[in-house]
């Protein structure tokens, strides 16, 4: 549904993506983590067309992004990582208008507003100005506008950020269940528990380029499936071990308290890229 | 095409209503002003042309809220832009660039209109009322579609709203003074009538005034109106497309 070949971005001296080649299946769940800075961002602002790809080709829903804009951006809703819905307008007006810009019929587009926003449970602020719903409200308006003209894929970069642990579970639910009607869901975050809990797939971003792809059990799997942590001379050490006897024979053998844990998507991320996710 | 066009048009009217009494206001308080203050300081014995004072300000004022208006969608661009984000809806949108350039122009004229039809009552509420014929209104709309289209080029272009402010400060506001609204061009030195010709306001604003004043059209100011208007089109779209990064 997604297909990406060596993609190029540069801003001035500066690469911001280079060479990131991927290919995300139909109805997959595919997440992009990294920490600020690694290209998330840059990614899907060049497959939605808000910036120029300075080499590479990409491909949505079999339209390509550079020869057939038009066609590429029918396939696709997007919610950015910030606030961009009209505050001085309803809801429902932007809705409205994002239906318009899609080209549905009137009848589509008042039908599929109140169907969206019983979805994601705002059916009773349909008429409320933007500027008045709180900031986990307007995330979910801008997640029921992606998906008014019924997108094959959707676009979501950082959904969760800013908001609140609850707020946070609820739009997991919320993109599980667009995932399981169809949609092709494709999402940066730097929340290593976020791409865990939802991604079929992960692919660790570093610097513009892609480090690791794989499931997440399989990313985990390459560090191993216990672990603890203990401060060493330099810091916090991490050990890894593939099975739960050598892991606790190596805690037997150091002096301090110390507690074994599962490994998680973070310990695969610090190890395969070097790097901690969060900035 | 159409549904871009017709989209981004809505989504301006729609905030303009909910702005409505503000953006009212906000028209009508400059022309006010510059009808008491210049008025009287004229005062009933200058003539111009046979005409009072008053009725010679009233079409220029005319030009300078078509102007002013239609230019005042850069404002509008700009906030949506940089503030609101709102121009990345349209830039994901599966319209082109010239639909999106397209609505912004009409949603600037139709408020330039709207400014006129504000300025015809203030005229009407100073006992001041002009002829409005088929050549007021081609030149009320040339002048506001050259200033929208520039409005649309200059907010794909600038970088910042800051920037916004420079032109309104450096183009906008001296062109509002000297481009025949307040006095006219006639008694200044040959180099700075040639100098401010090269303004649309000028044109617009002798343009407007003729049919104000039941003279022929001069099909100068309507040819360098509709030149300026192709160029400022041309620039807007090509603007848009520039827009992004």
């Amino acid at each position: 549904m997604i297909v990406i070949e060596d993609l190029r971005k540069a801003y001035g001296r500066t690469q911001a993506l280079d060479g990131v080649s991927l290919e995300v299946g139909a109805g997959e769940l595919f997440a992009y983590l990294g920490p600020n800075g690694a290209g998330k961002s840059t990614t899907i602002r060049i497959l939605t067309g808000l910036t120029r790809l300075s080499s590479g080709r990409a491909w949505l829903g079999g339209a390509d992004i550079s020869a057939d804009p038009i066609a590429a951006k029918r396939q696709c809703g997007v919610v950015m990582q910030h606030i961009n819905l009209d505050g001085d307008l309803s809801v429902a007006e932007n809705m409205d208008i994002h239906g318009r810009l899609f080209g549905m019929s009137a009848a589509d587009r008042a039908e599929r507003t109140a169907q969206l926003l019983d979805y994601v449970e705002l059916s009773d602020r349909a008429k409320s100005l933007v500027n008045t719903l709180s900031g986990g409200m307007k995330r979910r308006v801008m997640i029921a506008r992606a998906l008014m003209h019924r997108p094959r894929i959707l676009f979501l970069d950082e959904p969760t950020v800013g908001l609140d642990a609850e707020i946070r579970r609820r739009i997991w639910g919320l993109i599980k269940q667009i995932q399981s009607e169809g949609t092709t869901v494709f999402l940066t975050t730097h929340y290593i528990e976020e791409a865990e809990f939802l991604a079929d797939r992960v692919a660790f971003l570093d610097q513009g380029r892609i480090r690791a792809l794989d499931t997440p059990r399989a990313l985990i799997a390459q560090v191993g499936k216990w672990a603890f942590d203990r401060l060493g001379p330099g810091g916090m050490v991490t050990e890894y071990f593939a099975d739960r006897d050598a892991a606790q024979a190596a805690i037997a053998a150091v002096e301090d308290a110390l507690t074994l844990r599962r490994v998680n998507l973070e310990d695969a991320f610090l190890t395969l890229t070097g790097k901690a996710v969060r900035p | 095409m159409m549904q871009g066009v017709g989209a981004i048009y809505l989504r301006e009217m729609r905030l303009s209503k909910r702005r409505f009494k503000r953006a009212m206001a906000g028209m009508a308080v400059a022309p006010i002003l510059y009808m008491i203050a210049f008025g009287t300081a004229m005062g009933e014995g200058a003539r111009f042309d046979g005409h009072t004072y008053l009725e010679f300000l009233l079409p220029g004022l005319i030009a300078m809220t078509t102007m002013t208006q239609a230019y005042g969608i850069a404002i509008e661009i700009n906030i949506a832009r940089f503030y609101f984000h709102i121009f990345e809806e349209f830039q994901s949108a599966p319209i082109s660039g010239a639909a999106f350039a397209l609505g912004e122009i009409l949603s600037g004229i139709t408020r330039a209109l709207g400014g006129v039809v504000i300025i015809l009552a203030i005229g009407w509420a100073f006992g001041v009322t002009i002829h409005t014929g088929p050549w007021f209104w081609l030149a009320v709309l040339l002048n506001a579609f050259v200033f929208a289209s520039i409005a649309v080029a200059l907010a794909m272009l600038i970088s910042s709203h800051g920037d916004q402010s420079l032109v309104n400060a450096f183009v906008i506001t001296p062109m509002a003074f000297l481009g025949g609204t307040f006095f006219p061009l006639d008694g200044l030195p040959q180099w700075a009538q040639v100098l401010l010709h090269g303004l649309p306001l000028t044109h617009a604003a002798q343009a407007i005034r003729a049919d104000a004043f039941g003279q022929p059209p001069q099909w100068i100011h309507f040819a360098v109106l509709a030149g300026l208007g192709v160029v400022g089109f041309i620039l807007a779209l090509k603007s848009v497309d520039r827009a992004r990064d």
